[in-house]
């Protein structure tokens, strides 16, 4: 049989992208366009989910099913979907301040609850829509609307609070990085259970520059280093890499005096989530940040086990029966 | 073996035949009155009854034992004839405790009888009870017939055999009293020997214990010279039919499975743990055959989010809580309406503001329920009108929304919630059908447009997974019939006016408002639980000769489509509610008329009295 083949093109909505000249949002739509197709996804078949943002707006512009549902709680109407219609293939499109400010609470049940769904979290460091007020991951001393003198609250790592709350699966990308993005989403979207992913994305407007040092070819060699599914850390051109120094990871120059089986091998299938932790504690400027997949772990689905108690309990007791579940227990009868 | 007629010997007492009884039980929260008086009723029931039940208990799991914060109740009145409510005063109370003692006796009427468990009358009990004196020497219970039994320690006597530990043996004393209380009106003890046997399968010993605390208890009442006599209930003249009982938070939850099954539909509830609402989600969660999925949430605001997603979905999907999460789930609310998918938000009412009165009984959510959301954004509501009208409650909510596509509210409170009474079993083939029609695959290739509308305003439901019928859903004003995002004022407008039309429409559905009584003078205007203080209050005034009727409102928004011409043919109108005058805000608004208001705000249910003294009150007024 001969299925009819979807292009990228094919996923494209009739709406009228809205998003600023520039924005990286741009890419990652082109990216998805592209990926869903080569996972073999239908338009009919695939919702996407978002909350509110500029990056949220995305479901606009797919030719799929979608929601474009209120500011935080994606997590929570696509798990209310996913467990009644674990056909489709559900993805929720957030933002920083979406995920981890006002929907911290959904983000969080959502990755230990492990639900078959995959989330890109469009990390720009700043509330776009709103025009410029910094968000739980812009740096502190970030001048912002909100932030005159300088924010003064402590960012939250977007890697480090997944995998703390149980996620089976983290990975990185960047807005801009066209290969390694798709196939970022691409094993994203093979992941069963909750798969999370976090772009660096570029808000041109309010926030220009945030991720220079990972994008730009000059500098991003030497400040991004990619993770390899059991393959040693190494970077900058093959010049650097990392090395485990107690429980610290440390850059090494790889000048002949380290051997490559010194350094750090990188394992996303370790059953304890405490490498790929060590790993999200890599910042820009110390070290170079990790992209890639960090953790790509099994566990059961909350939408397989739901569904599993309703076949369970059908299998046990026969589908339910109105008359028998109202005459259980004690009755009379009025002559 | 010996037959339950020797170990339960019928009286040889006179028996005295009354036409109903109201027994309140109170004791510590950890003396088991839920469980005595839950027997009763069922008992009571079972033997053809009419019985109506108020439990009353504290907000604390375990409050100190023996203070009167740590007091629970629970009433039960049952009747040979129709009742609607369990009773204003207690032809029986019965107190383990000072502290029972102390704040149930003003309830009991002066011809009364008072039964107390003196084990607990000492000084320690006086002291938690906060008292100086000891309550039955100090003329507190002069006048009532007192009756002074050492249940506990009668108790312990009779489970002694059993070689159970004083402390286990001292918990069978409820057994004990309700031994007694059977006795004292001829009881069947047979259900709750099966129920012993059934609870206790597991620990025989205990089952024992309480089956000689039962006959104990039972034996005593015969043997005291305490009582003279016994009491006899008959039957009610119920409707011919299959009975049984129901709690409003069970048919509630078995007409929301019914209304699943009669559409079709599989049924998906998010849910937050909230008092009185909980008992929904804990009876759906155990009907998973009938396709019931329970998501039991991280919060309110995530219930009703997994509950639109479940909607978008083709679920039958339904989010339960009480006042204080239907504060949080507002936001999640408004999307719903806005994009017009079917689901039912449930608001068991209890005393508020804030935490309020966690297991108190209230009607305060009303103007919530109307107003409590951003924007324009009405919704149809429906309140249920005692235990039994949950059911078909549930299903009538459950066909509005999908007739009309949209969300809708039922409101329910802790007095229905949690009160008990007869439910006439309905033939399941009786049940209406409810027909749902999801759009087919599109194969034409043209852009689908999910805001058309049919006759009733309704747009299609069409469902992630058809072919052709992509499209995208959102929060932002939608253009009618494409659905694309406009900010065009004049679509706003239009937009906002049909979503307010629609929720008018429903009044078609619904069917005209009945008056029950006179058709001039007095208007009595009620909605939800307050239904059986109303309707036998004004029956009541009826036969003393006033000029009075009754209109109850199930659907509140909207209002039945004849509701001003019926209060027009009245002098006045009179609308008791447990709030500060929600309804009566509502009917002035709608019909500027100045209603005259009776309103409740203890966390309590009415008495039928308070309404009797306010009907005569208002109707003598008028005639000077
Ligand atoms: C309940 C609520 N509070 C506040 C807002 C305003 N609001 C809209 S988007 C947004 C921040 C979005 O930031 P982010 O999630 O980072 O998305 P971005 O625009 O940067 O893509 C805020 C505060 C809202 N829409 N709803
Ligand atoms: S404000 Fe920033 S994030 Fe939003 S669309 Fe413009 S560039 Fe993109
Ligand atoms: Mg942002």
């Amino acid at each position: 049989m001969n299925l009819p083949v979807l292009k990228a093109k094919d996923f494209e909505s009739d709406q009228d992208v809205r998003w600023c000249p520039g924005c990286g949002d741009y890419s990652i739509l082109a990216q998805m366009k592209k990926v869903l197709p080569e996972i073999g996804a239908t338009q009919e078949g695939t919702v996407f989910i978002s909350g509110i943002g500029c990056s949220s707006r995305f479901p606009y512009y797919m030719n799929t099913y979608g929601m474009h549902s209120i500011h935080g709680r994606a997590p929570a109407f696509a798990t209310g979907l996913k467990s009644t219609r674990p056909d489709l293939s559900v993805w929720v499109i957030t933002g920083d301040g979406d995920a981890l400010s006002i929907g911290g609470n959904h983000f969080m049940h959502m990755l230990r609850r492990n639900i078959d769904l995959n989330v890109v979290l469009f990390n720009n460091s700043i509330y776009g829509l709103t025009k410029g007020q910094y968000s739980p991951t812009s740096k502190v001393g970030s001048v912002t609307k909100s932030t005159p003198r300088g924010s003064i609250d402590y960012p939250l790592n977007p890697i480090s609070i997944a995998i703390a709350a149980e996620a089976t699966f983290v990975a990185r990308s960047i807005d801009t990085n066209i290969k390694h993005l798709v196939a970022t989403l691409k094993r994203a979207a093979e992941h069963k259970g909750t798969s999370f992913v976090e772009v660096y994305q570029n808000c041109n407007v309010f926030n220009d520059g945030t991720w220079d040092y990972a994008k730009n070819k000059d500098t991003k060699a030497d400040c991004t280093v990619e993770l390899e599914h059991g393959k040693p850390l190494i970077f900058s051109g093959g010049t650097k890499g990392i090395r485990l120094n107690g429980f610290q990871p440390e850059v090494v120059k790889l000048d002949g005096n380290v051997a490559q089986d010194d350094l750090l091998f990188h394992d996303e299938k370790a059953a304890s989530p405490q490498l790929a932790f060590l790993l999200s504690r890599m910042r820009h400027p110390e070290f170079p940040e990790p992209i890639g997949v960090f953790r790509d772990v099994q566990r059961d689905t909350y939408d397989d086990m739901i569904n599993a108690q309703v076949a369970d309990a059908k299998a046990e007791k026969k589908d339910g029966d109105l008359a028998s579940l109202f005459a259980g227990g004690e009755t009379w009868t009025v002559e | 073996m010996i037959s339950v007629s020797d170990q339960f010997p019928p009286t040889n007492k006179p028996s005295e035949s009354v036409t109903g009884v109201t027994v309140r039980l109170a004791g510590d929260s950890g003396d088991g009155m839920q469980l005595l008086g839950t027997q009763l009723t069922n008992t009571s029931a079972l033997s053809g009854n009419d019985v109506a039940t108020f439990p009353d208990f504290p907000a604390e799991i375990r409050a100190p034992i023996g203070t009167r914060a740590g007091v629970s109740g629970f009433q039960v009145r049952f009747s040979s004839e129709d009742i609607f409510t369990p009773g204003d005063g207690l032809d029986a109370l019965i107190c383990m405790n000072p502290a029972a003692l102390v704040t149930n006796l003003q309830d009991l009427k002066k011809t009364g009888i008072l039964i107390v468990n003196t084990d607990n009358f000492d000084k320690k009990g006086f002291k938690l009870a906060k008292l100086d004196t000891n309550p039955l020497e100090d003329g507190t219970v002069e006048g009532y017939r007192t009756i002074e039994v050492p249940m506990s320690t009668l108790t312990r006597g009779a489970v002694e055999k059993t070689g159970l530990s004083s402390k286990l043996a001292d918990r069978c004393k409820n057994f004990f009293a309700m031994g007694l209380v059977f006795w004292l009106y001829g009881r069947d003890v047979e259900p709750t020997l099966r129920f012993i046997e059934a609870k206790f399968s597991k620990k025989p010993e205990i089952a024992e214990a309480n089956r000689l605390a039962l006959k104990s208890g039972w034996a005593y009442g015969e043997t005291t010279e305490a009582f003279a006599s016994t009491y006899q209930v008959a039957a009610a003249k119920l409707p011919p039919g299959k009975y049984r009982n129901v709690m409003g938070n069970q048919a509630l939850a078995w007409g929301l499975i019914a209304a699943a099954k009669l559409s079709d539909k599989e049924l998906f509830l998010g849910s937050y743990p909230i008092t009185p609402a909980s008992d929904i989600l804990h009876e759906l969660s155990k009907h998973k055959n009938f396709g019931v999925r329970t998501f039991q949430a991280e919060d309110e605001i995530a219930a009703v989010c997994s509950t639109i997603g479940a909607a978008f979905g083709g679920s039958m999907a339904i989010t339960t809580s009480s006042g204080p999460g239907i504060a949080l789930k507002g936001e999640g609310m408004g999307l719903g309406m806005i994009l017009e998918l079917p689901m039912l938000i449930i608001d068991v009412q209890r005393g508020g503001p804030s935490t309020g009165l966690p297991t108190k009984t209230e009607q305060s959510d009303l103007l919530m329920a109307m107003h409590g959301r951003n924007g324009e954004s009405p919704l149809p509501i429906i309140a249920a009108r005692s235990p039994a009208d949950c059911f078909q409650t549930a299903i009538e909510a459950w066909q509005v929304a999908t007739r009309y596509m949209t969300p809708v509210m039922i409101l329910s409170d802790g007095y229905i919630a949690n009160g008990a009474e007869p439910w006439k079993i309905p033939d399941v083939s009786d049940l209406p059908e409810i027909k749902i029609e999801h759009p087919g695959p599109n194969e034409n290739g043209e852009p689908f447009h999910p805001y058309t509308r049919n006759e009733n305003l309704a747009r299609p439901w069409a469902i992630p997974g058809t072919k052709g019928l992509m499209h995208r859903v959102g929060g932002l004003e939608k253009k009618d019939g494409s659905g694309e995002v406009s900010y065009d004022p004049d679509n706003h407008q239009h937009m906002v006016e049909t979503r307010a039309k629609k929720v008018q429409m429903a009044a078609d559905f619904i069917g005209p408002a009945e008056v029950f009584g006179k058709d001039s003078g007095t208007l009595v205007i009620s909605w939800g639980g307050t239904y059986g203080a109303c309707h036998t209050a004004v029956e009541q005034c009826i036969s003393q000769g006033v000029d009075v009727g009754h209109v109850h409102l199930r659907w509140i928004n909207p209002f039945p489509k004849n509701l001003g011409e019926v209060i027009a043919k009245y002098d006045r109108v009179l609308v008791p509610e447990l709030n500060n005058g929600q309804l009566r805000l509502l009917l002035k608004n709608e019909f500027v008329i100045d209603a005259i208001g009776l309103n409740k705000i203890k966390g309590k249910p009415f008495h039928v009295s308070e309404l009797m003294e306010k009907i005569h009150e208002v109707s003598a007024a008028a005639t000077v």
